[in-house]
Protein backbone atom coordinates (compact mmCIF):
# COMPACT_ATOMS: atom_id res chain seq x y z
CA UNK A 1 0.00 0.00 0.00
CA UNK A 2 2.67 1.95 1.21
CA UNK A 3 4.84 1.44 -1.60
CA UNK A 4 2.22 2.46 -4.64
CA UNK A 5 2.18 5.62 -3.18
CA UNK A 6 5.25 6.14 -3.37
CA UNK A 7 5.70 5.30 -6.98
CA UNK A 8 5.79 7.99 -9.65
CA UNK A 9 2.58 8.78 -11.48
CA UNK A 10 2.75 7.94 -15.09
CA UNK A 11 0.38 9.99 -17.29
CA UNK A 12 -1.70 7.33 -19.29
CA UNK A 13 -0.84 9.17 -22.61
CA UNK A 14 3.31 9.73 -23.15
CA UNK A 15 3.69 13.52 -24.33
CA UNK A 16 7.46 14.41 -25.95
CA UNK A 17 6.94 17.97 -24.24
CA UNK A 18 5.71 19.36 -20.64
CA UNK A 19 3.23 22.00 -21.40
CA UNK A 20 5.88 24.38 -19.62
CA UNK A 21 8.24 23.20 -22.86
CA UNK A 22 5.19 23.62 -25.20
CA UNK A 23 4.29 26.72 -24.71
CA UNK A 24 7.50 28.62 -24.56
CA UNK A 25 8.44 26.10 -28.11
CA UNK A 26 4.92 27.78 -29.31
CA UNK A 27 5.90 31.20 -28.45
CA UNK A 28 9.14 30.70 -30.38
CA UNK A 29 7.34 29.82 -33.27
CA UNK A 30 4.84 32.74 -32.90
CA UNK A 31 7.53 35.04 -32.81
CA UNK A 32 9.14 33.67 -35.66
CA UNK A 33 6.46 34.05 -37.37
CA UNK A 34 5.13 37.69 -36.63
CA UNK A 35 9.26 38.70 -37.25
CA UNK A 36 8.54 37.11 -41.16
CA UNK A 37 5.25 38.86 -41.34
CA UNK A 38 6.36 42.40 -40.36
CA UNK A 39 9.38 41.77 -42.50
CA UNK A 40 7.33 40.71 -45.59
CA UNK A 41 4.76 43.33 -44.64
CA UNK A 42 6.87 46.14 -44.55
CA UNK A 43 8.54 45.33 -47.48
CA UNK A 44 7.93 46.95 -50.89
CA UNK A 45 6.04 44.10 -52.58
CA UNK A 46 3.87 43.76 -55.64
CA UNK A 47 2.06 40.97 -55.19
CA UNK A 48 0.29 41.42 -58.14
CA UNK A 49 3.58 40.45 -60.07
CA UNK A 50 2.66 36.64 -58.63
CA UNK A 51 -0.17 36.41 -60.91
CA UNK A 52 1.74 36.55 -64.62
CA UNK A 53 5.19 34.90 -62.60
CA UNK A 54 4.32 31.72 -63.72
CA UNK A 55 3.86 33.13 -67.64
CA UNK A 56 7.03 35.08 -67.07
CA UNK A 57 8.59 32.29 -66.41
CA UNK A 58 7.38 30.06 -69.06
CA UNK A 59 7.72 33.02 -71.47
CA UNK A 60 11.63 32.90 -70.27
CA UNK A 61 12.17 29.22 -70.50
CA UNK A 62 10.63 29.02 -74.27
CA UNK A 63 13.44 31.76 -74.75
CA UNK A 64 16.25 29.92 -73.30
CA UNK A 65 15.87 26.92 -75.11
CA UNK A 66 16.93 25.53 -77.36
CA UNK A 67 20.49 26.41 -76.34
CA UNK A 68 22.64 28.37 -79.68
CA UNK A 69 25.83 26.07 -79.15
CA UNK A 70 27.35 28.03 -81.55
CA UNK A 71 28.48 30.85 -79.48
CA UNK A 72 30.31 27.72 -77.42
CA UNK A 73 33.47 28.38 -79.18
CA UNK A 74 33.36 32.16 -77.88
CA UNK A 75 33.34 31.41 -74.18
CA UNK A 76 36.55 29.45 -73.58
CA UNK A 77 39.06 32.22 -73.58
CA UNK A 78 36.80 34.03 -70.94
CA UNK A 79 35.88 30.85 -69.30
CA UNK A 80 40.32 30.16 -69.20
CA UNK A 81 39.96 34.20 -67.72
CA UNK A 82 37.54 33.42 -64.93
CA UNK A 83 39.59 30.18 -63.55
CA UNK A 84 42.94 32.51 -63.77
CA UNK A 85 41.34 35.49 -61.92
CA UNK A 86 40.20 32.73 -59.41
CA UNK A 87 43.45 31.40 -58.78
CA UNK A 88 45.43 33.79 -59.12
CA UNK A 89 43.32 35.73 -56.48
CA UNK A 90 43.62 33.11 -54.18
CA UNK A 91 47.30 32.91 -54.20
CA UNK A 92 47.62 36.84 -53.51
CA UNK A 93 45.82 35.96 -50.28
CA UNK A 94 47.82 33.07 -49.53
CA UNK A 95 50.57 35.91 -48.92
CA UNK A 96 48.34 38.21 -47.48
CA UNK A 97 46.10 36.16 -45.32
CA UNK A 98 49.19 34.91 -43.71
CA UNK A 99 50.35 37.95 -41.41
CA UNK A 100 46.77 39.06 -41.12
CA UNK A 101 46.12 35.74 -39.63
CA UNK A 102 49.37 35.59 -37.02
CA UNK A 103 48.23 39.65 -36.09
CA UNK A 104 44.96 38.35 -34.98
CA UNK A 105 45.01 34.56 -33.08
CA UNK A 106 45.92 35.15 -29.40
CA UNK A 107 48.59 33.54 -28.94
CA UNK A 108 50.87 34.81 -32.12
CA UNK A 109 49.77 38.86 -31.70
CA UNK A 110 52.22 41.37 -30.46
CA UNK A 111 49.82 43.40 -27.95
CA UNK A 112 46.04 43.87 -28.38
CA UNK A 113 46.13 46.78 -30.57
CA UNK A 114 47.85 44.40 -33.22
CA UNK A 115 45.63 42.06 -32.14
CA UNK A 116 42.39 44.60 -32.47
CA UNK A 117 44.10 45.29 -36.19
CA UNK A 118 44.54 42.03 -37.33
CA UNK A 119 40.76 41.26 -36.21
CA UNK A 120 39.36 44.42 -38.11
CA UNK A 121 41.39 43.28 -40.96
CA UNK A 122 39.59 40.03 -40.97
CA UNK A 123 35.97 41.31 -40.34
CA UNK A 124 36.32 44.18 -42.97
CA UNK A 125 37.33 41.78 -45.42
CA UNK A 126 34.40 39.46 -45.14
CA UNK A 127 31.76 41.66 -44.20
CA UNK A 128 32.40 43.42 -48.07
CA UNK A 129 31.32 41.11 -50.88
CA UNK A 130 33.12 40.19 -53.92
CA UNK A 131 31.10 42.38 -55.61
CA UNK A 132 31.69 45.52 -53.80
CA UNK A 133 35.51 44.76 -53.75
CA UNK A 134 35.21 44.54 -57.37
CA UNK A 135 33.70 47.89 -57.64
CA UNK A 136 36.32 49.28 -55.80
CA UNK A 137 39.13 47.43 -57.69
CA UNK A 138 37.04 48.57 -61.17
CA UNK A 139 37.34 52.35 -60.26
CA UNK A 140 40.99 51.63 -58.99
CA UNK A 141 42.82 49.77 -61.50
CA UNK A 142 39.79 50.45 -64.32
CA UNK A 143 37.86 47.53 -65.94
CA UNK A 144 39.54 44.27 -66.53
CA UNK A 145 40.83 40.83 -64.83
CA UNK A 146 43.46 42.75 -62.72
CA UNK A 147 40.27 44.65 -60.74
CA UNK A 148 39.07 40.84 -60.41
CA UNK A 149 41.82 39.50 -59.04
CA UNK A 150 42.58 42.14 -56.29
CA UNK A 151 38.66 41.54 -55.26
CA UNK A 152 38.78 37.71 -55.16
CA UNK A 153 42.07 38.07 -53.24
CA UNK A 154 40.38 41.10 -50.53
CA UNK A 155 37.53 39.11 -49.94
CA UNK A 156 39.48 36.10 -49.09
CA UNK A 157 41.50 37.70 -47.07
CA UNK A 158 39.14 37.43 -43.70
CA UNK A 159 37.81 33.87 -44.80
CA UNK A 160 41.22 32.09 -44.53
CA UNK A 161 42.51 34.12 -42.12
CA UNK A 162 39.56 33.55 -39.89
CA UNK A 163 40.34 29.98 -40.04
CA UNK A 164 43.98 29.70 -39.96
CA UNK A 165 44.18 32.26 -37.02
CA UNK A 166 41.47 29.71 -35.38
CA UNK A 167 44.33 26.73 -36.36
CA UNK A 168 47.07 29.23 -34.39
CA UNK A 169 45.30 29.22 -31.64
CA UNK A 170 44.76 25.65 -31.48
CA UNK A 171 48.03 24.88 -31.48
CA UNK A 172 50.06 21.96 -29.78
CA UNK A 173 52.40 24.75 -27.31
CA UNK A 174 54.82 21.74 -26.46
CA UNK A 175 56.44 22.25 -29.54
CA UNK A 176 56.61 25.69 -29.42
CA UNK A 177 57.77 26.00 -25.69
CA UNK A 178 60.71 22.77 -27.12
CA UNK A 179 61.63 25.52 -29.88
CA UNK A 180 61.75 28.54 -27.03
CA UNK A 181 63.79 26.73 -25.22
CA UNK A 182 66.30 25.61 -27.20
CA UNK A 183 67.08 29.67 -27.89
CA UNK A 184 65.13 30.45 -30.95
CA UNK A 185 64.64 33.94 -31.90
CA UNK A 186 60.51 34.95 -32.31
CA UNK A 187 60.71 34.34 -36.21
CA UNK A 188 62.19 30.85 -35.97
CA UNK A 189 59.15 30.02 -33.23
CA UNK A 190 56.85 31.40 -35.98
CA UNK A 191 58.69 29.14 -38.54
CA UNK A 192 59.50 25.96 -36.98
CA UNK A 193 57.35 25.34 -34.08
CA UNK A 194 53.87 27.03 -34.98
CA UNK A 195 53.48 27.05 -39.34
CA UNK A 196 54.48 23.48 -39.61
CA UNK A 197 51.57 22.34 -37.51
CA UNK A 198 49.28 24.90 -39.75
CA UNK A 199 50.36 24.11 -42.92
CA UNK A 200 47.78 21.29 -43.39
CA UNK A 201 44.47 23.83 -42.41
CA UNK A 202 46.55 26.22 -44.24
CA UNK A 203 46.77 24.36 -47.84
CA UNK A 204 43.06 23.45 -47.10
CA UNK A 205 41.72 26.49 -47.01
CA UNK A 206 43.44 27.52 -49.62
CA UNK A 207 41.97 24.99 -52.21
CA UNK A 208 38.33 25.67 -50.25
CA UNK A 209 38.28 29.15 -51.45
CA UNK A 210 39.99 28.42 -54.91
CA UNK A 211 36.49 26.23 -55.55
CA UNK A 212 34.36 29.25 -53.85
CA UNK A 213 36.25 31.69 -55.72
CA UNK A 214 36.00 30.38 -59.02
CA UNK A 215 32.08 30.30 -58.29
CA UNK A 216 32.42 34.13 -57.34
CA UNK A 217 34.68 35.03 -60.28
CA UNK A 218 32.15 33.72 -62.42
CA UNK A 219 29.70 36.81 -61.58
CA UNK A 220 32.80 39.57 -61.31
CA UNK A 221 32.12 40.85 -65.06
CA UNK A 222 28.82 42.04 -63.89
CA UNK A 223 30.70 45.13 -62.46
CA UNK A 224 33.21 45.35 -65.07
CA UNK A 225 35.99 43.06 -63.64
CA UNK A 226 36.45 40.35 -66.01
CA UNK A 227 35.85 36.41 -66.86
CA UNK A 228 32.74 35.07 -68.16
CA UNK A 229 30.36 37.11 -66.03
CA UNK A 230 30.95 40.41 -68.97
CA UNK A 231 29.59 37.95 -71.50
CA UNK A 232 26.88 36.67 -69.64
CA UNK A 233 25.86 40.29 -68.87
CA UNK A 234 26.14 41.37 -72.30
CA UNK A 235 24.00 38.59 -73.37
CA UNK A 236 21.25 39.18 -71.29
CA UNK A 237 20.83 42.91 -71.69
CA UNK A 238 20.81 41.86 -75.04
CA UNK A 239 18.09 39.91 -74.04
CA UNK A 240 19.95 37.01 -75.97
CA UNK A 241 18.54 34.25 -73.86
CA UNK A 242 19.92 31.06 -75.91
CA UNK A 243 23.34 32.59 -75.91
CA UNK A 244 22.44 32.74 -71.70
CA UNK A 245 21.72 29.20 -71.66
CA UNK A 246 24.63 28.38 -73.07
CA UNK A 247 27.07 30.42 -70.46
CA UNK A 248 24.78 29.02 -67.94
CA UNK A 249 25.70 25.29 -68.84
CA UNK A 250 29.29 25.75 -68.92
CA UNK A 251 29.52 27.63 -66.09
CA UNK A 252 27.77 24.68 -64.02
CA UNK A 253 30.48 22.37 -65.56
CA UNK A 254 33.39 24.63 -64.79
CA UNK A 255 32.01 25.18 -61.00
CA UNK A 256 31.19 21.55 -60.28
CA UNK A 257 34.25 20.22 -61.39
CA UNK A 258 36.16 22.83 -59.26
CA UNK A 259 34.54 21.55 -56.53
CA UNK A 260 35.10 18.13 -57.14
CA UNK A 261 38.71 19.07 -57.59
CA UNK A 262 38.86 21.27 -54.70
CA UNK A 263 36.93 18.29 -52.50
CA UNK A 264 39.66 15.57 -53.81
CA UNK A 265 42.73 16.91 -52.87
CA UNK A 266 41.50 17.88 -49.84
CA UNK A 267 40.65 14.21 -49.14
CA UNK A 268 44.15 13.58 -49.54
CA UNK A 269 46.31 16.40 -48.11
CA UNK A 270 43.67 16.27 -44.29
CA UNK B 1 72.61 -7.28 -34.52
CA UNK B 2 75.02 -5.68 -31.90
CA UNK B 3 76.74 -3.57 -34.76
CA UNK B 4 73.63 -2.41 -36.25
CA UNK B 5 72.57 -1.22 -32.79
CA UNK B 6 76.26 0.35 -32.40
CA UNK B 7 75.90 2.21 -35.13
CA UNK B 8 72.30 3.49 -34.22
CA UNK B 9 73.76 4.76 -31.04
CA UNK B 10 76.55 6.75 -32.81
CA UNK B 11 75.30 8.31 -36.22
CA UNK B 12 72.99 11.41 -34.83
CA UNK B 13 69.25 11.16 -35.75
CA UNK B 14 68.85 12.99 -38.51
CA UNK B 15 66.25 15.98 -38.13
CA UNK B 16 63.82 17.53 -40.84
CA UNK B 17 60.98 19.49 -41.40
CA UNK B 18 57.80 18.25 -42.02
CA UNK B 19 56.30 18.44 -44.68
CA UNK B 20 53.25 17.63 -46.37
CA UNK B 21 54.11 16.12 -49.17
CA UNK B 22 57.28 14.18 -48.59
CA UNK B 23 59.09 13.29 -52.02
CA UNK B 24 61.31 15.64 -52.77
CA UNK B 25 60.67 15.59 -56.44
CA UNK B 26 57.10 15.87 -56.37
CA UNK B 27 57.25 18.93 -53.74
CA UNK B 28 59.44 20.54 -56.11
CA UNK B 29 58.28 19.55 -59.47
CA UNK B 30 54.96 20.89 -58.06
CA UNK B 31 56.46 24.36 -57.03
CA UNK B 32 57.70 24.96 -60.32
CA UNK B 33 54.28 23.71 -62.33
CA UNK B 34 53.04 26.58 -60.06
CA UNK B 35 55.29 29.09 -60.74
CA UNK B 36 54.94 28.59 -64.50
CA UNK B 37 51.28 28.55 -64.55
CA UNK B 38 51.18 32.11 -62.39
CA UNK B 39 54.04 33.56 -65.26
CA UNK B 40 51.35 31.74 -67.81
CA UNK B 41 48.15 33.39 -66.53
CA UNK B 42 49.81 36.35 -66.27
CA UNK B 43 50.81 37.02 -69.22
CA UNK B 44 47.78 35.75 -70.95
CA UNK B 45 45.43 38.00 -69.14
CA UNK B 46 44.20 40.83 -71.07
CA UNK B 47 45.57 43.53 -68.38
CA UNK B 48 46.73 46.89 -69.26
CA UNK B 49 49.77 47.69 -67.36
CA UNK B 50 49.96 51.92 -68.23
CA UNK B 51 46.36 52.26 -67.10
CA UNK B 52 46.99 50.01 -63.75
CA UNK B 53 49.98 52.14 -62.95
CA UNK B 54 47.41 55.04 -62.69
CA UNK B 55 46.18 53.17 -60.29
CA UNK B 56 48.10 54.00 -57.09
CA UNK B 57 47.33 57.64 -57.69
CA UNK B 58 43.79 56.98 -57.98
CA UNK B 59 43.81 55.20 -55.22
CA UNK B 60 45.15 58.08 -53.15
CA UNK B 61 42.84 60.70 -54.69
CA UNK B 62 39.77 58.17 -54.52
CA UNK B 63 40.70 57.42 -50.35
CA UNK B 64 40.74 61.25 -49.97
CA UNK B 65 37.69 61.49 -51.42
CA UNK B 66 35.90 58.71 -48.94
CA UNK B 67 37.28 60.39 -45.78
CA UNK B 68 35.14 61.75 -44.06
CA UNK B 69 32.46 59.58 -44.88
CA UNK B 70 29.28 61.46 -45.67
CA UNK B 71 26.57 60.25 -42.98
CA UNK B 72 24.02 63.35 -44.26
CA UNK B 73 21.60 60.92 -46.49
CA UNK B 74 21.05 59.14 -43.48
CA UNK B 75 17.67 58.46 -44.21
CA UNK B 76 18.54 56.96 -47.50
CA UNK B 77 20.86 54.79 -45.62
CA UNK B 78 18.74 53.32 -43.43
CA UNK B 79 15.39 52.39 -45.33
CA UNK B 80 18.13 50.44 -47.56
CA UNK B 81 19.24 48.99 -44.69
CA UNK B 82 15.99 48.00 -43.10
CA UNK B 83 15.13 46.65 -46.70
CA UNK B 84 18.08 44.25 -46.65
CA UNK B 85 17.88 42.80 -43.59
CA UNK B 86 14.05 42.65 -43.81
CA UNK B 87 14.95 40.54 -47.02
CA UNK B 88 17.22 38.32 -44.83
CA UNK B 89 14.72 37.27 -42.16
CA UNK B 90 11.87 36.79 -44.67
CA UNK B 91 14.15 35.01 -46.67
CA UNK B 92 15.46 32.65 -44.22
CA UNK B 93 12.45 31.88 -42.76
CA UNK B 94 10.83 30.27 -46.02
CA UNK B 95 14.70 29.32 -46.51
CA UNK B 96 14.48 26.99 -43.20
CA UNK B 97 11.00 25.70 -44.02
CA UNK B 98 11.22 24.76 -47.94
CA UNK B 99 14.24 23.13 -46.99
CA UNK B 100 12.94 20.65 -44.59
CA UNK B 101 10.84 18.54 -47.41
CA UNK B 102 13.95 19.27 -49.53
CA UNK B 103 16.61 17.89 -46.94
CA UNK B 104 14.28 14.76 -46.40
CA UNK B 105 13.80 14.04 -50.02
CA UNK B 106 17.62 14.44 -50.07
CA UNK B 107 18.89 11.72 -47.53
CA UNK B 108 19.52 8.82 -49.57
CA UNK B 109 18.56 6.26 -46.34
CA UNK B 110 14.80 7.96 -45.84
CA UNK B 111 13.54 8.06 -49.82
CA UNK B 112 13.09 5.64 -52.75
CA UNK B 113 16.24 6.34 -54.96
CA UNK B 114 14.53 8.48 -57.82
CA UNK B 115 13.11 10.93 -55.02
CA UNK B 116 16.61 11.02 -54.04
CA UNK B 117 18.17 12.23 -57.07
CA UNK B 118 16.37 14.54 -58.34
CA UNK B 119 15.89 16.35 -54.92
CA UNK B 120 20.50 15.78 -55.03
CA UNK B 121 20.14 17.27 -58.30
CA UNK B 122 17.83 20.25 -57.43
CA UNK B 123 20.35 21.08 -54.24
CA UNK B 124 23.38 20.73 -56.80
CA UNK B 125 21.97 23.07 -59.44
CA UNK B 126 20.91 25.76 -57.37
CA UNK B 127 24.30 25.78 -55.37
CA UNK B 128 26.39 26.01 -58.12
CA UNK B 129 24.89 29.24 -59.58
CA UNK B 130 26.08 32.48 -57.56
CA UNK B 131 23.43 34.46 -56.19
CA UNK B 132 24.24 37.47 -58.53
CA UNK B 133 23.19 34.96 -61.88
CA UNK B 134 19.76 33.59 -59.62
CA UNK B 135 18.97 37.55 -58.95
CA UNK B 136 19.26 38.76 -62.32
CA UNK B 137 16.91 35.72 -63.21
CA UNK B 138 14.56 36.71 -60.89
CA UNK B 139 14.86 40.47 -61.86
CA UNK B 140 13.79 39.08 -65.49
CA UNK B 141 10.39 37.61 -64.24
CA UNK B 142 9.29 39.62 -61.35
CA UNK B 143 10.97 43.30 -62.00
CA UNK B 144 13.14 45.21 -60.09
CA UNK B 145 12.63 45.71 -56.14
CA UNK B 146 13.29 43.63 -52.60
CA UNK B 147 10.71 41.03 -54.05
CA UNK B 148 13.55 39.65 -56.47
CA UNK B 149 16.07 39.58 -53.30
CA UNK B 150 13.98 37.96 -51.37
CA UNK B 151 13.22 34.95 -53.89
CA UNK B 152 17.01 35.23 -54.41
CA UNK B 153 18.11 34.46 -51.17
CA UNK B 154 15.29 31.84 -50.22
CA UNK B 155 16.82 29.90 -53.14
CA UNK B 156 20.13 29.46 -51.85
CA UNK B 157 19.16 29.18 -47.90
CA UNK B 158 16.74 26.25 -49.23
CA UNK B 159 19.64 24.86 -50.85
CA UNK B 160 22.46 25.34 -47.97
CA UNK B 161 19.97 24.54 -45.32
CA UNK B 162 18.93 21.52 -47.14
CA UNK B 163 21.98 19.89 -48.33
CA UNK B 164 23.27 20.21 -44.59
CA UNK B 165 19.77 18.63 -43.10
CA UNK B 166 20.12 15.67 -46.04
CA UNK B 167 23.86 15.40 -45.04
CA UNK B 168 22.78 14.99 -41.23
CA UNK B 169 20.04 12.82 -41.45
CA UNK B 170 22.04 10.37 -43.72
CA UNK B 171 24.68 10.06 -40.75
CA UNK B 172 21.79 9.56 -37.91
CA UNK B 173 22.87 5.70 -36.57
CA UNK B 174 20.17 3.64 -37.70
CA UNK B 175 18.81 2.13 -34.52
CA UNK B 176 16.90 4.63 -33.01
CA UNK B 177 15.57 4.93 -36.54
CA UNK B 178 14.68 1.27 -36.21
CA UNK B 179 13.47 1.12 -32.75
CA UNK B 180 11.22 3.70 -33.50
CA UNK B 181 10.02 1.99 -36.80
CA UNK B 182 9.58 -1.25 -34.31
CA UNK B 183 7.06 0.24 -32.25
CA UNK B 184 5.15 0.32 -35.80
CA UNK B 185 5.28 4.10 -36.22
CA UNK B 186 4.61 5.05 -40.00
CA UNK B 187 6.76 7.57 -41.80
CA UNK B 188 5.08 10.87 -40.41
CA UNK B 189 5.44 9.56 -36.84
CA UNK B 190 9.09 8.73 -37.61
CA UNK B 191 9.79 12.13 -38.81
CA UNK B 192 8.74 13.78 -36.04
CA UNK B 193 9.76 11.10 -32.97
CA UNK B 194 12.95 10.15 -34.56
CA UNK B 195 14.35 12.29 -37.08
CA UNK B 196 13.48 15.85 -35.54
CA UNK B 197 14.98 15.57 -32.42
CA UNK B 198 18.16 14.69 -34.04
CA UNK B 199 18.36 16.80 -36.40
CA UNK B 200 16.82 19.64 -34.99
CA UNK B 201 19.79 21.19 -33.04
CA UNK B 202 22.07 21.52 -36.14
CA UNK B 203 19.34 22.20 -38.48
CA UNK B 204 18.78 25.45 -35.59
CA UNK B 205 22.42 25.83 -36.09
CA UNK B 206 22.54 26.52 -39.40
CA UNK B 207 19.26 27.97 -40.24
CA UNK B 208 20.90 30.79 -37.91
CA UNK B 209 24.28 30.68 -39.58
CA UNK B 210 22.15 30.98 -42.84
CA UNK B 211 20.44 34.40 -41.59
CA UNK B 212 23.63 35.33 -41.14
CA UNK B 213 25.04 34.68 -44.45
CA UNK B 214 21.84 36.18 -45.85
CA UNK B 215 22.17 39.80 -44.32
CA UNK B 216 25.85 39.45 -45.90
CA UNK B 217 24.46 38.83 -49.29
CA UNK B 218 21.87 41.11 -49.04
CA UNK B 219 24.29 43.73 -49.16
CA UNK B 220 24.83 42.52 -52.55
CA UNK B 221 22.05 41.70 -54.83
CA UNK B 222 20.89 45.04 -55.13
CA UNK B 223 23.65 45.07 -57.56
CA UNK B 224 21.89 43.90 -60.30
CA UNK B 225 18.46 45.72 -58.96
CA UNK B 226 17.46 43.09 -56.28
CA UNK B 227 16.38 45.54 -53.93
CA UNK B 228 18.67 46.23 -50.15
CA UNK B 229 21.29 48.69 -49.07
CA UNK B 230 23.60 46.92 -52.31
CA UNK B 231 21.50 49.27 -54.80
CA UNK B 232 22.23 52.79 -53.09
CA UNK B 233 25.81 51.49 -52.70
CA UNK B 234 25.70 50.62 -56.23
CA UNK B 235 23.96 54.46 -57.21
CA UNK B 236 26.45 56.06 -55.00
CA UNK B 237 29.21 54.65 -56.47
CA UNK B 238 28.15 55.38 -60.19
CA UNK B 239 27.40 58.75 -58.97
CA UNK B 240 30.73 58.39 -57.87
CA UNK B 241 29.73 59.72 -54.17
CA UNK B 242 32.52 57.96 -52.72
CA UNK B 243 32.01 59.70 -49.31
CA UNK B 244 28.64 58.70 -49.06
CA UNK B 245 30.01 54.47 -50.45
CA UNK B 246 32.14 55.01 -47.69
CA UNK B 247 29.35 55.88 -45.20
CA UNK B 248 27.49 52.80 -46.42
CA UNK B 249 30.33 50.31 -46.57
CA UNK B 250 30.99 51.42 -42.54
CA UNK B 251 27.35 50.08 -41.88
CA UNK B 252 27.53 47.12 -43.98
CA UNK B 253 30.57 46.18 -41.91
CA UNK B 254 28.52 47.31 -38.60
CA UNK B 255 26.16 45.39 -40.11
CA UNK B 256 26.93 42.40 -40.93
CA UNK B 257 29.95 42.03 -37.44
CA UNK B 258 26.09 42.47 -35.36
CA UNK B 259 24.27 39.93 -37.05
CA UNK B 260 27.44 37.46 -36.80
CA UNK B 261 27.88 38.17 -33.25
CA UNK B 262 24.05 37.68 -32.32
CA UNK B 263 24.15 34.19 -34.76
CA UNK B 264 27.10 33.45 -32.61
CA UNK B 265 25.71 34.16 -29.45
CA UNK B 266 22.29 31.79 -30.45
CA UNK B 267 24.56 28.59 -31.67
CA UNK B 268 26.37 28.99 -28.64
CA UNK B 269 23.11 29.02 -26.50
CA UNK B 270 21.84 26.29 -28.83
CA UNK B 271 24.85 24.08 -28.04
Amino acid sequence: MNSEQHAPKYPDIWRRFSPREALTRWAWYLGIVSVTVWALGTLDIPWLYFLDAHLQAKDLAVRMWPPDWRYLGRLIAPLIETIHIATLGTAVTFFIAFPAAFLAARNTTLNSTTWLIGRFILVASRSINTIVWALLFVAIFGPGPLAGIWAIAFRSIGFMGKLVAEAIEEIDEGAVEAVEATGASRLQVLWIGILPQVLPVIYGTVVYRWDINIRESTVLGFVGAGGIGILLYSSINQFMWQEVTVILITVFGVVLASEFISAKVRQRIT
Amino acid sequence: MNNSSAEQMTTAPQWHRIRLIEPPLLRNGLAVVAMAYIFWSVGSLDIEWNRVAQGLPRAGSMLKRMVPPDFSRWHLMTRGLLESVQMALAASFFGMILAVPLGICGAGNMVPKPVYLVARSLIILSRTFHEIIVAILFVKIFGFGPLSGVLTLTVSSISFISKMLAEDIENMTPGQIEAIRATGADFPKLLIYCISPQAMPRYLGVSIYRLDANIRHSTVVGIVGAGGIGQVLAASFSRYDYDFSMAILMTIITLVFLGEFFSNWVRSRLR
